[in-house]
């Protein structure tokens, strides 16, 4: 399968999570928060904590870690609170 | 828990009214202590979306009440500002101004009839286009048919409020006892209150005031002396946090229509803002049931469709949240501020159904004046406790 | 028609479902996860099928969230979305029933310390769930800390998965414990097995096990770089002049399990001491409503079959079908219980962990409130209550709704029933309001 990760082509495998193609691309991060500006990435691991936000085809406030990846899916960094597009 | 001292009053329940009026009696030099059976502002007016509104009120008594109490607000913040400090006072007041849309044909005659009672009464109403609307609000419907702004309405944090006020209230030597429950009022031979009772305790005083919101009805009436408050539950929808979405209190125009019907049956008009934390509040529902707090998806999908009406983009945002409270209803829909003529030192600062927070202000100050004998900030009579629609048979 | 719905698709609802489904009702077992399992359970999402087989009269549910519970005439009606996490895309319906089982499990309990929010801090179990069910290594050099016998597993897996533990910090000292306690209460555990296999496996590639030590920050600009480690003394105060650097760009953390209450708490179960209240037969405070593994208490994959095959019997009971006693699982419920007390015994929580905290550190990782913004509202405002802190703060009114940081806040606040002062989540997970809008059809009560 072919996913794009902010712009850039990436192969994922079937049944892959979000988080788990970012964690393999070395992103170790993909979300600022909308206070502080900080970086975050995955932290439960299991859609508790909501840590993992990103914008899978236009759609923010996605947790990477429950979001199983479909071909063709476009995945974007989330910058702090965004509305979908 | 120690003995608790004796005080010149000792007000019932610490929601914003309560902390209100017992603000206001200290400012007046009255000894105070508040009680509340839970903590301070952790019932009804932890729920409040903290709007402070003309625009909603029907001309009337309401309105002026409302009037006085959206004067009072920001000098009553001062106040508080200059004397606990500017951290404690910070209640993130803003004055945002409230829209009031019609997305409908027959929406548009009732809108009109309205704002013009409402000018009459001196509030001040600017009608809009649908352009001019969306300039101001840009995620704002398509299908508007008529617009309204009330540049007055403003809003502010109720728990921050009710904190700051009860702030005041300490540093003015006044004492707040929380998990205190007052189950029964002790009185002298004449039948007047000297003390309120907490199980085998009773805290001496010569008056006390019932802010028990929503369980004032049910208070008065084990008391003996009983007055008709009823819950009437709402719920409200909180989303994920956005950016900058909608600016200003945004309401279908039916809303004042629902908050002034005496229906028990539900009853939704959509109403959206933010809050200063970007999330964005959807209500409003109301139904009269008892203190029953399940769940109900029903309603929720009607609040959902009514925002979504509104604001279109609604659709794709999560909704993260649904909470809900009981607002102190009166079957006149007036709030009840004053002394009990059943029984002397008893009074009552309750019914305000869903203004309280909005309505704060203006109604300590009420009790305040008329319990130290000054000039009313507002007429009191169609406040009083002893008008038929409120005083029940003991 | 008799429906016994079973939310969550780990070993206590797996158990539960094959319990209920062999006394012939009929039975949805609803999980969000593509595959069953659970936690303990889990499958290589990359790995086509499932491994498990639920027997016919099964409906499983998968991908599938409980997002609220409404309590209805003698019973309650299940809300459930369907598809891809977290929408827009799913499939909406409601399940009507008069028996309902919750198994919802429980996550990782993590208190906070300067630095926690930093990328490359992950809790144990997200380092767990990432290397069992997707191949993947948090981390290249990754230290683990915490409490409890799961930290064997987890450093297991992160070395399975690539990853070079440098050392297992372990905050209580349990052989201590243990040996306090008459007969030592964890032999012939089933799982004391496991865990000497994993202990081998540790030994093998030399990884430290500290004892009373802890990770008590995380340094890093923008990820984590380094952590500091601390000798701990019996509250887990760290002792002075013990502190010791280590290089890792992962710290996996976890001190233990937090019980996923919201499901229970909106179906008006009662909860004691964290845990949702049930009696021999797995039943809760409520008639129809029956709770199972770790929602009521944390004890491990066997226990939470042994308590999900009680529920699932008990549920179809209740729906007038004939059982025989699950004389079996209720005893193998009772022994498992018993060493879930000794485990919580042995490794238990200290309060010196509130001494880790600086002013700054964040307490609530969603809103980003820090500890001392909460200091501010207990000491300076007066504000008690859940409900009132939570708004004076914001600390718990983020997307987890209060899941990560509640239990913290209470406890640094000195709130009553810390453990699930923060559970009343009516909205269990969000839903947006697009589905909440839309006509779902509803499966009536039979
Ligand atoms: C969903 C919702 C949204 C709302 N939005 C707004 C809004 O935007 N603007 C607005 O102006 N208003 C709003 N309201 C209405 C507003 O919240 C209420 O009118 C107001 O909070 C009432 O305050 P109170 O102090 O009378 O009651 P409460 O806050 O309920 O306080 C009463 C207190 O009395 C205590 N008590 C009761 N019995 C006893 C006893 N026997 N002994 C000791 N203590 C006792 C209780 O514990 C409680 O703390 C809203 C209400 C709801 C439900
Ligand atoms: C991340 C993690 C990893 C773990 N790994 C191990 C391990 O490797 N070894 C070990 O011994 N122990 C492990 N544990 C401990 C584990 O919790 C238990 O041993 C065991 O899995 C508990 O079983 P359970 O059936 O009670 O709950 P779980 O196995 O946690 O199953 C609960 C299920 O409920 C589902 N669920 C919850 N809420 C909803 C909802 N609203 N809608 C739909 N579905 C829902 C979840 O998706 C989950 O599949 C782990 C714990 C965690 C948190
Ligand atoms: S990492 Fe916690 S929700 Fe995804």
């Amino acid at each position: 399968m072919r996913v794009r990760v902010d712009g850039a082509e990436h192969v994922a495998e079937r049944g892959q999570t979000v988080a788990a193609v970012l964690l393999a691309a070395g992103r170790g991060s993909w979300r600022t928060t909308r206070i502080g500006g900080r970086p975050r990435g995955l932290f439960c691991g299991i859609g508790v904590c909501f840590d993992c936000l990103v914008v899978v085809n236009g759609v923010p406030d996605v947790r990477a870690c429950q979001r199983v990846v479909a071909d063709g899916d476009d995945i974007r960094s989330q910058d702090g609170a965004e509305l979908p597009s | 828990m120690g003995r608790i001292e004796s005080a010149d009053v000792v007000v019932i329940g610490a929601g914003i009214i309560g902390a209100a009026c017992a603000e206001a009696l200290s400012a007046a030099g009255v000894r105070v202590i508040v009680v509340d059976r839970g903590a301070p502002a952790s019932a009804t007016t932890a729920s409040g979306e903290g709007n402070v509104l003309v625009s909603d009120k029907e001309p009337g008594p309401q309105l002026e009440l409302a009037v006085a109490s959206r004067r009072r607000w920001p000098v009553l913040l001062d106040e508080l500002r200059e004397l606990i400090g500017p951290r404690l006072a910070s209640v993130e007041w803003e004055v945002k101004g409230g829209l009031a849309v019609a997305t409908t044909a027959e929406a548009v005659g009732p809108l009109a009839a309205l704002t013009a009672a409402q000018r009459a009464s001196g509030v001040e109403v600017e009608d809009l286009d649908a352009d001019r609307a969306r300039e101001l609000e840009p995620h704002l419907t398509e299908q508007i048919t008529a617009v309204s702004h009330f540049p007055d309405d403003a809003q502010l944090q109720p728990v921050l409020a009710t904190a700051a006020l009860l702030a005041a209230l300490r540093a003015r030597g006044g004492e707040i006892h929380s998990g205190v429950t007052v189950d029964g009022i002790a009185t002298d031979r004449s039948g007047a209150v000297v003390g309120a009772r907490t199980g085998a305790d009773a805290i001496p005083c010569r008056a006390v005031v019932n802010a028990c919101g929503p369980w004032a009805g049910h208070f008065s009436a084990t008391i003996g002396a009983p007055i008709d408050v009823l819950p009437r539950r709402g719920m409200v929808l909180v989303t994920a946090p956005l950016p900058r979405f909608v600016g200003r209190k945004v309401y279908d125009a039916g809303y004042v229509d629902a908050v002034a019907s005496p229906e028990a049956d539900l009853r939704t008009s959509a109403v959206v803002e933010s809050t200063a934390a970007g999330t964005v509040l959807i209500g409003s529902s109301r139904r009269r049931t008892a203190f029953d707090d399940d769940l109900d998806v029903a309603v929720l999908r009607c609040l959902a469709r009514g925002a979504i009406g509104l604001f279109p983009k609604l659709a794709g945002v999560p909704v993260m949240r649904a909470y809900g409270g009981f607002r102190p209803y009166t079957p006149d829909r007036l709030p009840v501020i004053g002394e009990d003529p059943r029984m002397p030192g008893l009074w009552h600062a309750t019914g305000h159904e869903g203004a309280g927070i909005g309505l704060a202000a203006a109604t300590g100050r009420l009790l305040a004046d008329l319990f130290t004998g000054r000039e009313p900030v507002v007429d009191p009579g169609p406040f009083r406790v002893d008008r038929p629609e409120i005083a029940l048979e003991a | 028609m008799r429906r016994v719905v079973v939310v969550g698709g780990g070993p206590a609802g797996m158990a539960a479902a094959k319990a209920a489904a062999s006394c012939g009702v009929e039975v949805v077992l609803i999980d969000a996860a593509p595959k069953l399992g659970g936690q303990y359970h889990r499958q290589d999402a990359r790995e086509s099928g499932d491994r498990f087989k639920l027997p016919d009269g099964v409906e499983h549910l998968a991908e599938s969230v409980v997002w609220a519970i409404e309590p209805i005439l003698e019973g309650h009606r299940v809300h459930v979305r369907t598809g891809p996490a977290d929408g827009p895309d799913r499939t909406g319906r409601a399940i009507e029933t008069r028996a309902l089982v919750l198994a919802t499990g429980a996550y990782d309990w993590t208190p906070p310390f300067p630095g926690w929010d930093l990328p490359g801090v992950y809790t144990a179990g997200a380092a767990q769930a990432m290397a069992k069910g997707q191949g993947v290594a948090v981390g290249e050099r990754v230290i683990v800390a915490g409490t409890g016998p799961f930290l064997l597993p987890v450093a297991t897996s992160l070395i399975d998965a690539g990853s070079r533990v440098s050392a297992i910090l372990e905050a209580n000292d349990p052989v201590a414990g243990f040996a306090a306690r008459p007969g030592g209460a964890l032999a012939g555990w089933t799982k004391a097995g496991e865990l000497a296999q994993y202990g081998a496996a540790l030994a093998r590639h030399d990884v430290p096990l500290r004892r009373r030590c802890a990770v008590i920050a995380a340094l890093g600009e923008d990820r984590v770089e380094a952590v500091l480690a601390a000798r701990l003394d019996e509250d887990w105060n760290p002792v002075p002049h013990t502190m010791r650097r280590f290089e890792v760009d992962a710290v996996a953390v976890g001190f233990g399990f937090t019980p996923q209450l919201e499901s229970a708490v909106a179906a008006r179960c009662e909860i004691e001491g964290g845990f949702v209240a049930v009696n021999a037969a797995q039943g809760t405070s409520v008639p129809g409503v029956f709770a199972a593994g770790e929602l009521t208490g944390i004890g491990g994959a066997d226990l939470a079959a042994a308590e999900g095959a009680v529920a699932g019997a008990a549920a179809a009971k209740r729906l007038g079908a004939k059982v025989r006693a699950p004389i079996g699982a209720m005893r193998r419920a009772r022994v498992g219980r018993r060493f879930a007390a000794a485990l919580a015994e042995a490794y238990p929580v200290r309060p010196g962990w509130r001494g880790w905290l600086r002013d700054g550190t964040i307490v609530c990782r969603c809103e980003e409130v820090a500890y001392g913004e909460i200091r501010h509202a207990v000491e300076d405002l007066d504000v008690g209550g859940a409900r009132s802190l939570k708004l004076a703060t914001r600390a718990g009114l983020g997307l987890c709704q209060g899941r990560i940081c509640g239990r913290n806040v209470a406890e640094l606040a000195s709130l009553p029933d810390a453990a699930d002062a923060f559970a009343r989540r009516p909205v269990a997970v969000p839903v947006r309001l697009g589905e909440l809008a839309e006509d779902v059809p509803v499966d009536e009560a039979p």
